[in-house]
C-alpha cells in the first residue's frame, strides 16, 4: 500500500486531500466531520473583517444531463465573528492534531495582517494561506484578486506575512491575470515557501432571460462571480504546469485547486507538480463522503504504477510539457474506425465534414454524391461496411477514414460515443523527429508573425 | 380550437375506455429533458429512415433538449400532421426506436414516441397556431371517410389553401383513431382533440352521417357522380370494413363479437359493462387480436388467445404480446375454433381442434369454457364505396389500386390512401400515403 502522507513545505499531512477555503470549511463542526470522513487537511474559510453576504450567491451550469459542470459564487469571506472562528479552530486542532489546519487570511493593513497572523497561529494553524485570489466583492475593497493581479502589492504583503509568521505561508493565486508567472515570481521574491492555485475565474453564470438579469440574481441585479468546478480544471492544470516548470516557482510546494472531483483529477494535478490538492465544488455537490473513493483510488493507482508514495508521483508529467515549437512535426496519427463496435451514429462523419478536414466518407455514395456532400478529395475505394455491432442498426453504415487525408486531429474520436471504437493509430512518416524550432534553426521555416519575427527567432536559435 | 365542434363530438361519459390508464403517460419536463439529453443526435439517423413519414427525429429531440419545444413540435408536425396520435399509437419498438443506434450498442433506445408526445401535446395545448394556411385557392376537395389518411390529407390540403369536405358515414369522425385504438394508447377524446386541431388549420368541413354511394336514394346519402362533379379532386380514405367471421356453428347470436366492433363499443358506449363475462377467448394472432385480448384482461376478464399457428408465426408484434402477457393474457397456439357451444342461447364454451403446422390433427381437440368470443381474424374490405367511383380498380384482395408514387387511382380525379390501400397498416403509414397523394393532388390542381 502506497504511503499517502505528504510533506508540504515541512508540514506533514496524512494525505494530500484538503478542503479548499470555502463554504465547506465555514465552521469547526464541518471541518471535524470532514476529518472524520478522511480528509487530510482543511483550509478554513477566509478570515478577515466579517462581511455581510447577499442572496442568492451561487449559480450553476448544467451540461446535458450533468448538473453543476461549473459553479460560480459571489459569496465573500467569513461572515462570522473572528473569535468564534478562532475558538473553533483551536477545538479542531486539539481533536485532530495530526491533520493539517490552514488559515486562509484576507485583511487590508499591515497591522491587521500582523494581528490576524498571530491570532491564527495561536489558534493552531499549521499553515497560513494568503487569499490573493477572490475575484468578487473583496477585490473592490482592494483585497483578493486585486492583490493577486498586482505583483508589487502581492510581494509587499507576502513579505509582511513571512516576517510576521512562525509557520509557513502559502500565497493563493488568481487565474484572472495575463501571465501567472508574474504573481508567482513576486511570491518567490517575497520568500514564501508555497503557492496554491487557482482561485476562481471571473464569470457571469448566465442570464435570466425572463427578468433580463444576469445570474446569480440578487434582486434585480447581479455581478460577476468566481467560476469553479469541473469546467475550470483544464485552466487550473495549465497554470499549475506553468509554475511547476518555472525554475524558482517550481521549487515551492504547490497546492493544486480547480475542479478536482475525484482521485484521477488529483493524480493529474500531482503529476503536474502539486503536492496537495484542495477540493471544494465536488464537496458542495456530493458532500465530504467523496474522499473515501479519492483515498482508495489514489492509493490503488500508486500501487499499480509501482509508486510507494505521493511524492514519487509529484511532477512526473512536468517534463513532458513543451512549448509548441519543441513538438515533433514528424509524428503522425490517423483515425481508425472499428466496424465491429461502430453503432452507425455517424457523428464522426458530420464532425469531420463540418468541423475538421472532410476525410471521413460514407459508403454507398457515387463520386457525384460525395462531391455534393462537400468532399474535395476522394479515396480510390470506400468499402461498403454495414454496422455489425450486436443487435445491429438497420440502415446504419460504418463511416470510412481516408488515411491519406486524415490529419490525425482527434475530433472523430472525441465525438464518438462508443469508447474504443475510434482509435488513433501511429503511422510512420519515414521522417526523423523534427520540431519547428529545429526547422527554424536550420533556416527551413519561418515563424508566423512576419519576417521580423522570423529573423528574431533565427537569431535566438543561432 | 373550435369549442363548439369539440362539444358536438364529445364522447359520452361512463365509457369503459375511461378506466384504462395510459401505458406511456405524458412525460414531466424533467423526464423529457433527461431522455432528450440521452439522444446522440446522430447524423443521417436510422430512426428517420425507419419512420414512414420521415420525421427528423434527432432534430426534434435536440430541440426538446434546448427548451425549444415549439420548434420540436414544428419539426414533427411538418413531417407528420398526426404527430400527436402517432406518438401514442406508433409501434416505435419496431420503427424509430427499434432502429435507434443504442439498440446496436445493447442499450435502451431513446423513448422517441414519448418525447414526440411531450413536444406535440404541450405545444398544441399552448400554441396551437403554429402553421398558417395559404390564401384560399377556391378549389374544393372531397375526402371520403374521416380516418387518419383523410384527416392528414385534409390538413395538408387546407394548409395549401384548398377547401376540404370530409364525408363520414358514422356519427363520430376520426375513424380508427377515434374508434379503434387500444384505449391504453390513445383515448377517443384525445383523437378528437387532435382532429379538432387539424380542422383549425384551415377550411375543413366534416359532414358526419353522410354515406357516399353509387346511387343516392335519400337524405344522408351522396352519390359518387355528384361528389366528383362538385369537387376538384376526391381522396378515398375508406379504411376497412366489418370484422370477418369464423363461419362455424354457434357463431350467430349474443356472446360472439367482432374484435373491432367490441373495441369500438368499449371506446364509445356509455355504461358498457362486461357483466357476467368472466372468461373470454380471442380468436386470431394479429395486432387487433392482441389489442382486444389486452383490453379485456385489463378489464379483469380471464383471456386466452386462440391462434392456429405457433407463437413465432404470429402476425402481432412481439412487444405487444409481451405486454399483454404481463397483464394476464394467455396464448393457446396451434388451435382452431370448431364450434361455439351455447346453453339457453348463452355462450358457454368453445370446441377447438389441435393443429400441427397449420393442419388439423385428427381427433385431437379440447373444449374450453368461455363467456365471450372475440373474433379478430381480419376485416372485410370497404370495397363497395370504392367500386362506385368510375375507373377506381381493386386488386384481388379487395384493396384500392393506386400508383405507389402518387397514390392516384384509375380515376384521374381520385386518390386514395390508408388501410383501404395497404390492407391494414399503422396510422403513420396512412399519414405517409396521404402525403404522397396530397403532393400529387397539388400537381394536378396546379395543372402540371
Amino acid at each position: 500500500m502506497a504511503d499517502l502522507s505528504i510533506d508540504f513545505c515541512g508540514i506533514r499531512s496524512p494525505n494530500p486531500f484538503w478542503l479548499a477555503s470555502a463554504p465547506p470549511t465555514n465552521t469547526g463542526d464541518q471541518v471535524m466531520r470532514a476529518f472524520d470522513a478522511g480528509w487530510g487537511g482543511a483550509v478554513w474559510k477566509t478570515l478577515g473583517n466579517p462581511i455581510v453576504n447577499v442572496t442568492s450567491r451561487f449559480g450553476g451550469i448544467d451540461y446535458g444531463n450533468t448538473r453543476l459542470m461549473g459553479l460560480n459564487n459571489v459569496e465573500l469571506i467569513t461572515d462570522r465573528p473572528l473569535e468564534v472562528n478562532f475558538r473553533e479552530m483551536r477545538e479542531v486542532k486539539k481533536r485532530f492534531p495530526k491533520h493539517t489546519l490552514v488559515a486562509s487570511l484576507m485583511v487590508e493593513t499591515k497591522e491587521e495582517w500582523r494581528e490576524i497572523i498571530q491570532r491564527s497561529e495561536d489558534a493552531g494553524a499549521d499553515l497560513l494561506e494568503l487569499n490573493f485570489g477572490c475575484p468578487h466583492g473583496m477585490c473592490e475593497r482592494g483585497m483578493g484578486s486585486a492583490v493577486g493581479a498586482e505583483p508589487k502589492v502581492l510581494e509587499e504583503i507576502a513579505r509582511w506575512a513571512v516576517a510576521f509568521a512562525r509557520v509557513p505561508v502559502i500565497v493563493k493565486l488568481t487565474p484572472n491575470v495575463g501571465d501567472i508567472l508574474e504573481p508567482g515570481e513576486a511570491a518567490v521574491r517575497a520568500g514564501v515557501p508555497a503557492l496554491s492555485l487557482i482561485n476562481t475565474v471571473k464569470s457571469i453564470m448566465g442570464v435570466d432571460l425572463d427578468r433580463m438579469v444576469p445570474l446569480p440574481r440578487v434582486g434585480d441585479a447581479s455581478t460577476n462571480g468566481g467560476y469553479c468546478g469541473p469546467a475550470v480544471k483544464p485552466i487550473a492544470l495549465h497554470l499549475l504546469s506553468q509554475l511547476a516548470r518555472h525554475p524558482q516557482c517550481g521549487k515551492l510546494a504547490i497546492s493544486g485547486i480547480g475542479g478536482i472531483s475525484n482521485w484521477r483529477d488529483a493524480a493529474e494535478f500531482i503529476a503536474l507538480g502539486a503536492t496537495s490538492v484542495q477540493v471544494c465544488t465536488a464537496v458542495m455537490h456530493h458532500g465530504f463522503r467523496i474522499v473515501e473513493d479519492m483515498l482508495e483510488g489514489l492509493s490503488d493507482f500508486l500501487d499499480e504504477k509501482g509508486m510507494s508514495s505521493v511524492a514519487e508521483l509529484r511532477g512526473r508529467a512536468v517534463p513532458a510539457y513543451r512549448e509548441w515549437g519543441e513538438l515533433d512535426l514528424s509524428y503522425k496519427l490517423v483515425a481508425d474506425i472499428n466496424p465491429d463496435t461502430c453503432i452507425g451514429c455517424q457523428l464522426c462523419y458530420v464532425a469531420c465534414m463540418d468541423g475538421s478536414h472532410q476525410c471521413i466518407h460514407l459508403p454507398g455514395r457515387t463520386e457525384e454524391q460525395s462531391r455534393q456532400a462537400g468532399h474535395t478529395h476522394l479515396p480510390q475505394h470506400v468499402p461498403e461496411r454495414a454496422v455489425t455491432a450486436a443487435a445491429g442498426t438497420p440502415g446504419a453504415r460504418v463511416p470510412f477514414v481516408d488515411e491519406e487525408e486524415c490529419v490525425g486531429c482527434n475530433l472523430c474520436q472525441l465525438v464518438c460515443p462508443v469508447p474504443g471504437c475510434i482509435t488513433m493509430e501511429e503511422v510512420s512518416t519515414g521522417r526523423p523527429p523534427e520540431s519547428w524550432n529545429d526547422r527554424i534553426a536550420q533556416g527551413k521555416s519561418y515563424v508566423p508573425g512576419g519576417l521580423e519575427a522570423t529573423e528574431a527567432a533565427r537569431r535566438r536559435n543561432r | 380550437m373550435r369549442e363548439g365542434d369539440a362539444k358536438r363530438w364529445a364522447l359520452p361519459p361512463n365509457r369503459a375506455e375511461e378506466g384504462f390508464e395510459d401505458k406511456k403517460p405524458l412525460y414531466t419536463p424533467a423526464e423529457a429533458l433527461a431522455e432528450a439529453n440521452r439522444c446522440l443526435y446522430c447524423s443521417g439517423a436510422p430512426c428517420i429512415q425507419a419512420c414512414p413519414t420521415g420525421i427528423d427525429v434527432p432534430t426534434f429531440i435536440r430541440k426538446i433538449g434546448t427548451g425549444n419545444l415549439k420548434g420540436a413540435a414544428r419539426t414533427i408536425l411538418s413531417a407528420n400532421l398526426l404527430g400527436q396520435s402517432c406518438a401514442q399509437v406508433c409501434p416505435v419498438e419496431v420503427l424509430c426506436a427499434g432502429s435507434c443506434v443504442y439498440t446496436g450498442w445493447g442499450r435502451e433506445p431513446i423513448a422517441i414516441g414519448r418525447l414526440q408526445r411531450y413536444a406535440v401535446e404541450n405545444t398544441l395545448a399552448s400554441h396551437p397556431a403554429i402553421f398558417q394556411a395559404k390564401p384560399p385557392t377556391g378549389k374544393r376537395i372531397a375526402l371520403v371517410g374521416s380516418g387518419p389518411a383523410s384527416i392528414a390529407a385534409a390538413g395538408l390540403l387546407a394548409l395549401e389553401g384548398h377547401t376540404c369536405l370530409i364525408y363520414e358515414r358514422k356519427a363520430l369522425p376520426g375513424g380508427l383513431n377515434t374508434l379503434g385504438i387500444a384505449p391504453y394508447k390513445l383515448k377517443g377524446q384525445e383523437a378528437l382533440r387532435e382532429l379538432e386541431w387539424v380542422l383549425s388549420l384551415g377550411r375543413i368541413e366534416v359532414r358526419t352521417g353522410i354515406e357516399v354511394v353509387e346511387t343516392a336514394t335519400g337524405p344522408g346519402q351522396v352519390s359518387t357522380t355528384e361528389l366528383l362533379a362538385s369537387h376538384d379532386a376526391v381522396f378515398l380514405g375508406l379504411g376497412l370494413g366489418a370484422d370477418a367471421r369464423l363461419g362455424i356453428p354457434g357463431e350467430q347470436g349474443e356472446g360472439v363479437q367482432g374484435a373491432t366492433h367490441l373495441i369500438e363499443r368499449l371506446k364509445t358506449e356509455p355504461g358498457l359493462t362486461l357483466e357476467g363475462v368472466r372468461r373470454a377467448l380471442v380468436i386470431g394472432g394479429g395486432n387487433t387480436a392482441l389489442d382486444i385480448a389486452h383490453e379485456l384482461a385489463l378489464l379483469g376478464v380471464e383471456v386466452a388467445m386462440v391462434y392456429r399457428r405457433s407463437e413465432q408465426e404470429m402476425g402481432g408484434y412481439v412487444h405487444e404480446l409481451d405486454a399483454a402477457r404481463l397483464d394476464g393474457v394467455r396464448l393457446l397456439e396451434n388451435r382452431q375454433p370448431v364450434e361455439i357451444l351455447r346453453e339457453d342461447g348463452r355462450v358457454v364454451a368453445m370446441r377447438l381442434a389441435f393443429l400441427a403446422e397449420g393442419k388439423p390433427l385428427p381427433g385431437a381437440g379440447e373444449t374450453l369454457p368461455t363467456d365471450l368470443v372475440a373474433v379478430a381474424i381480419g376485416q372485410e374490405r370497404a370495397t363497395q364505396v370504392a367500386r362506385a367511383f368510375a375507373g377506381v380498380v381493386l386488386d384481388e384482395r379487395g384493396r384500392v389500386k393506386v400508383d405507389p408514387l402518387t397514390h392516384r387511382t384509375g380515376n384521374p380525379k381520385v386518390w386514395s390512401g390508408g388501410d383501404c390501400v395497404n390492407g391494414g397498416k399503422e396510422v403513420v403509414n396512412a399519414v405517409a400515403e396521404a402525403k404522397l397523394a396530397v403532393r400529387d393532388i397539388q400537381r394536378y390542381l396546379a395543372g402540371e
